[in-house]
């Protein structure tokens, strides 16, 4: 690679990092940097999003293309070690996000008898929207031997336990649960994955990868801005999802409240994180006739309008006959899981569509890795799973190979660090 | 598991299935739409129903029919009677589009529009002109059906007679401890379970008490284990770790609740009058795309037989039911597509060719003996011949 020239500390646009200039996209750092209430969407590319504020960026962010989730153990049982370590993640994120590189040097300005502090492969990249946001898990809390390595165990919030196997669930232990996670979403793979590979090279030593997950296609929308995406089955996802300009549903459905949970204070303003690898069964799905993966699903496939008529927006009629039944079938994915189902309940997804190459049997390994962020999951997802994986048409097609909770600490404040409260 | 593609449904509560059920579908035909006189758009709103056109050549006809009503709609097109139905499209949901596809031959007919889905509809005639490529529709095809329904009823319940004959001596053998004995039944018991799943499944409070896997079951949620799946793990316990093989009297428990389940569907698979179920073509086509499932989701995986690792009777079971099924209305294919019909014979004898390299004295070997490269080539087939066979359920009801 060239060297880009010019002083150390250089971003990786080669201008001086932060200044609305740099951004070259006018809207880009909207919303306030030091205290962003909730990042207010833009229309439009948006060049960046800041790391402060008053959330963490990456949940209700307009969901962007591109995803590189990463699950890690913590190795060390030294506080210390964990709370250096999370200083230095919030550093190189605040970093990254603005689109610098992810040590101070850089990739190619130190010196050449060192290893750069900087990987390199998001050199003269963008920021491409790049959001990093971080997790804990239970283990953090409690480790698998029931010990409080870090002094925390009088704070784990009551809801973050390990969550129970759904019926039908073929989980791989080795794609599931998780200490602490990082979700890093950019426009560019190569902006998510630059940003992933950093951090976790900064936590060798502390933490170990466990496992991580490359998504692409988003198949939700998070702000009204956006158009509804597709999933692997072809169908429009995400239509009724929570958006980001529903300031009162976000209160009521995804931000832990200031009493949800006394012994976890830490928390409020947060939100929990549940993941689940959902492999679909792609060649089987294909074989089925349109009428009946429209039935299954509860929506045409073109317009994404429920079977009750109308268009894609229009709210489902659960109550309307057809000529056998309910014309919504009563087994229809958008029945099973509507808030009208399931006492109200809404949650936030932001989920991407994956391709892990083929399956030994040359199947596509292939889904949907479900990402949602919700209040509780207690009321939140258990419950929706568990009717999910009893009474959904879709289950049939699906595989449940990996799934993983974390509770999510709001943001970080200039001169803060990641999860500094639950370490106060 | 469901299977919605094969609807059982009894005589009581069946709609009538024209004799020649017209298939609706979505998808655009090959025609090409500018100016083609048989395509046909309809408008159906609450007070009228609009047609592009009141007559058509004869061959295969599309009515692409769309909802501007606030209400559910039907549309169908009715033979010069007005009676007998030649196709029909149900549940347009208002803004909506859907597609009826029908062969028609020359003749006088009626449409008609039905919202809300009650009443006699808005009925205007319709005029089918000759044609050079007029597609038979032959007398002959009701003969056809027949024979197949006829033919498909009996093997169900056949073979769900000599499933209640075996579960009976499986049951014994188990509860009397002659384990090994049991353990030889297992599979052959299951065969004749396997072979008529689509059927067995259609009755969705039997299906989970006797065929239920262990990842299926809910324990968090209280649910319980119970069946077939729940004694093979008895019988093979090796792989399990810290199980704890169950009592004399915890055997007697299962293996009575399994009996009492398949009494039950053996019961209903020969009842009679208005509880008589009915093999309408399209369920048994179905059917057989619906065995070829079971084994692309569950036999192909080795998840089936988690623990006795019988997967191969199960896999084969499948395809003798698949084939069965398709065999039954392969006459009828033969007069709409041969082409199809020649695929799925040579697709089917390439896979069963597959299993017979597997054989092993009067069954098979252990799913676990397979190779890898051994299971993909069977999953290659299996993908080879249901790609095709997906096929099969229009092209036998067009």
């Amino acid at each position: 690679m060239t060297a880009a020239g010019g002083p150390a500390r250089l971003s990786r646009r080669g201008l001086l990092g932060g200044g609305a200039a740099a951004a070259g996209v006018a809207g880009a750092f909207a919303a306030g940097r030091l205290t962003a209430p909730e990042t207010t969407p833009v229309a439009g590319p948006v060049a960046s999003y800041p790391f402060h504020g008053e959330r963490q960026a990456g949940i209700v962010t307009p969901a962007q293309d591109r995803l590189h989730f990463v699950a890690l153990d913590v190795t060390t049982d030294d506080r210390d070690e964990l709370v250096a370590l999370l200083k230095a993640w919030t550093e190189a994120a605040a970093r990254m996000t603005n689109g610098e590189s992810a040590g101070p040097v850089g990739a190619v300005d130190g010196p050449g008898n060192v290893p750069p502090d900087d990987t390199g492969e998001a050199l003269d990249l963008p920021p491409s929207g790049l959001t990093i946001t971080f997790g804990f898990g239970p283990g953090l809390f409690v480790d698998a031997d029931g010990k409080d390595r870090f002094g925390i165990a009088d704070r784990r919030p009551e809801a973050l336990e390990q969550l129970p196997r759904f019926s039908a669930d073929v989980l791989d232990p080795a794609r599931s649960d998780g200490d602490i996670c990082i979700q890093a979403c950019a426009d560019d793979p190569q902006v998510a994955v630059h940003a992933i590979r950093n951090l976790v090279r900064i936590g060798f030593g502390t933490t170990a990868v466990r496992w991580s997950q490359l998504g692409f296609g988003r198949t939700s929308t998070t702000s009204t801005s956006q158009s509804t995406p597709r999933n692997l089955f072809g169908f429009k996802d995400g239509t009724a999802n929570i958006k980001a300009e529903e300031t009162a549903a976000l209160d009521e459905h995804v931000w832990v409240g200031a009493e949800d949970d006394p012994r976890a204070g830490w928390l409020a303003g947060g939100s929990y994180l549940v993941t689940r690898r959902i492999n679909m069964t792609i060649e089987v799905w294909d074989r089925q006739p349109l009428e009946s993966q429209e039935q299954f699903v509860g929506r045409t496939k073109g317009s994404g309008a429920p079977l009750s008529g109308g268009e894609e927006f229009t709210e489902p009629d659960f109550a309307m006959s057809g000529s056998n039944g309910p014309i919504i079938p009563t087994d229809a994915h958008v029945r099973v899981v509507h808030p009208d189902a399931n006492d109200g309940v809404r949650i936030l997804r932001r989920g991407y569509n994956f391709v892990d190459g083929s399956n030994d049997v040359g199947g596509l390994d292939a889904g949907l890795f479900f990402i949602a962020y919700l209040r509780d999951p207690r009321t939140h997802f258990i419950p929706l799973q568990r009717a999910m994986s009893r009474n959904d048409a879709l289950m049939e097609y699906l595989r449940f190979t990996g799934q993983a909770l974390f509770a999510v600490p709001p943001g970080v404040a200039e001169g803060e660090w990641v999860g500094q409260a639950l370490f106060a | 598991m469901r299977i919605r593609t094969t609807l059982l449904a009894s005589v009581a509560t069946l709609a009538v299935v024209p004799a020649l059920a017209a298939c609706t579908e979505n998808a655009s035909s090959d025609g090409d739409k500018g100016g083609d006189a048989r395509a046909v758009t309809v408008t159906s709103s609450d007070v009228a129903c609009e047609l592009s056109a009141v007559e058509a050549p004869a061959g295969t006809l599309t009515f692409d029919v769309t909802n501007t009503g606030s209400d559910v709609t039907e549309f169908y097109l009715l033979g010069s009677d007005g009676l007998r139905i030649v196709g029909e499209v149900e549940n347009i949901g208002p803004n909506l589009t859907k597609k009826l596809t029908v062969n028609a031959p020359e003749g006088d007919y009626f449409t008609a529009c039905k919202p809300g889905m009650v009443g006699e509809g808005i009925r205007a005639k319709f005029a089918v002109s000759h044609s050079d490529d007029e597609a038979g529709v032959s007398a002959s095809d009701q003969e056809l059906i027949d024979q197949a329904q006829a033919n498909y009823r009996s093997y169900v319940q056949d073979q769900s007679d000599q499933l209640l004959l075996r579960t009976k001596e499986f049951v014994q053998l188990y509860k009397d401890g002659k384990d090994d004995e049991a353990r030889a039944l297992y599979p052959k018991a299951r065969e004749h379970w396997e072979r008529i799943e689509t059927v067995a499944e259609s009755f969705g409070d039997l299906d989970p008490k006797t065929d239920a896997r262990e990842a299926d079951v809910d324990f968090a949620a209280g649910e319980k284990w119970t069946g077939w799946h729940r004694i093979e793990k008895d019988l093979w316990p090796q792989d399990a770790t810290g199980y704890r093989v169950l009592t004399p009297q915890q055997r007697a428990t299962y293996a009575d609740d399994l009996l009492a389940n398949t009494t039950e569907l053996d019961r209903r698979i020969h009842a009679t009058g208005k509880d008589a179920l009915t093999y309408p073509i399209d369920a048994i086509a179905n059917g057989s795309i619906g065995l070829l499932e079971e084994v692309a989701t569950g036999k192909i995986t080795g998840e089936e037989e988690a623990w006795s690792h019988t997967d191969l009777w199960d896999f084969q079971a499948n395809v003798d039911g698949a084939r069965v099924a398709y065999e039954g209305v392969k006459p009828l294919l033969a007069t709409k597509d041969a082409a199809l019909a020649d695929e799925l014979d040579a697709k089917f004898g390439a896979l069963q060719e597959l299993l017979d390299q597997h054989r092993s004295g009067d069954g098979f070997v252990s799913y676990t003996e397979l190779s890898k490269d051994e299971v993909k080539a069977l999953s290659d087939a299996v993908n080879a011949l249901s790609e095709p066979l997906s096929r099969l359920t229009p092209a036998v009801t067009s």
